[in-house]
């Protein structure tokens, strides 16, 4: 089982990845929008790419409601 | 009794390409008087700083006759032996007849097959997949493929999410018998649960009744997701089923919808950097079906691309629906 810095970690990575943002800025109490410049666009691959990554599904409904980097990571370890 | 069949050439390739680009430029300064937005908020999400729209004395038909006349001069073969014409369109607004046996016919073509086909943005690989198949099955010698468009008719401009999108313009293909293989097997599919993803916003009844033209509504967001998602798997199959690998490609042609979306696809798919990619949609805007040959005309013309190299090209749109191949560009 993933714990919450390893989640956290491979989602820095493709935040960084995606967006471009350094991957130690991305920390828990971060909004995406907000505090990492993170586009609408950006998101949905952010988005998409969390579900390819750790194998999880996150509707629409649900993703609208991950603003920050800690509600992504929650999202993911109760979904694994 | 034993029924004869049709036996045609083992293998089939695109013989040339031809375009038409409309008259009008449409810069992103003209939309804001439209849409609550700004040159710098499009380009960033999209790519797009200008697209085409027609002019006058300019429709879906002037277009496509530009764009087929062109793709028959550079094949040089003999109109008499092109037995099929198709158009891939969504924007020829008369339900019938269907708008490809007037183009044959003002092509010069005598009794040649001719129909529309409706596979919105993945119009022209759907359309090439039936080609290949015509010219393999002996079903015809060589086929023309047209694929036009005037999306500007059916564009919302008060829509701030897409008013911005769309363009218009026409490519085509001569598709005809070869030698060797020039189009790798098709990936394609659809999924009619996302109907409602990109659509008509009323169907004709309801805009006789209501004195309005219908537009085109697209939810941005499930498109992006499908497209980065779906779409990247998508792509990654068609290479597969032609047998080539990401570093045997020259070139990578997708459907103009979004720079975004291409930029994704490329992370994907880890093609190497010097792999040329259409960038069309800059200019062009995303004219649907026609993104792709129009794409292959520019990347030609300007010599980033040459003649025998190794293309990807996938569609995508509504539907849903898309179709990708790997070609030997012409």
């Amino acid at each position: 089982m993933a714990t919450t810095e390893e989640i956290r970690a491979q989602l820095a990575e493709l935040v960084n990845d995606v967006a471009g943002v350094p991957v130690e800025d991305v920390q828990l109490d971060k909004s995406f929008v907000d505090d990492l410049d993170v586009d609408s666009l950006a998101m949905v691959e952010i988005i998409v790419g969390c579900e390819e990554k750790f194998g999880v599904t996150i509707p629409d409904e649900e993703s609208k409601n991950l603003k920050t980097v800690g509600d992504a990571v929650a999202y993911v370890e109760a979904h694994l | 009794m034993t029924l004869k069949a049709s036996v045609g050439s083992p293998f089939a390739r695109i013989l040339s390409v031809g375009a038409a680009t409309p008259s009008r430029v449409i810069d992103n300064e003209y939309l804001l008087q439209y849409i609550d937005s700004s040159d710098e908020w499009i380009t960033q999400r999209t790519g797009i700083r200008e697209r085409r729209w027609i002019g006058e004395d300019e429709d879906i038909k002037t277009l496509s006759l530009t764009a087929g006349r062109q793709a028959i001069e550079r094949a040089g073969v003999d109109v008499a032996e092109i037995d099929a014409v198709i158009l891939s369109t969504i924007s020829h607004y008369h339900q019938t007849p269907a708008l490809a046996p007037q183009l044959a016919t003002e092509l010069g073509l005598t009794d040649a097959a001719a129909f529309d086909i409706s596979a919105a943005c993945a119009g022209f690989s759907y359309g090439l997949a039936q080609a290949e198949a015509l010219v393999r099955s002996g079903q015809a010698r060589y086929v023309l493929l047209i694929a036009g468009e005037t999306i500007s008719e059916i564009t919302d401009l008060t829509d701030r999410g897409t008013a911005f999108l769309f363009g218009d313009g026409a490519g085509a293909v001569l598709v005809g018998p070869s030698e060797t293989n020039g189009i790798g097997p098709v990936v394609w599919g659809s999924d009619g649960s996302q109907a409602g993803v990109i659509w008509q916003t009323k169907s004709w009844q309801d805009a006789v009744a209501d004195g309005t033209w219908p537009k085109l509504g697209m939810d941005g967001r499930a498109v992006f997701k499908w497209a980065t998602g779906f779409i990247a798997q998508a792509a990654k199959k068609a290479l597969e089923e032609a047998g080539i690998t990401a570093d045997q490609l020259d070139v990578f042609i997708p459907h103009q919808a979004n720079n975004r979306i291409t930029d994704t696809l490329l992370r994907y798919l880890k093609l190497p950097e010097n792999v040329v990619v259409a960038r069309t949609i800059q200019t062009l805007g995303n004219n649907s079906a026609a993104t792709i040959p129009m794409a292959m005309d520019a990347l030609l013309a300007s010599g980033e691309a040459k003649s025998g190299q190794t293309a990807l090209i996938i569609g995508f749109g509504a539907g849903l629906v898309y179709a990708g191949q790997v070609i030997t560009l012409p």
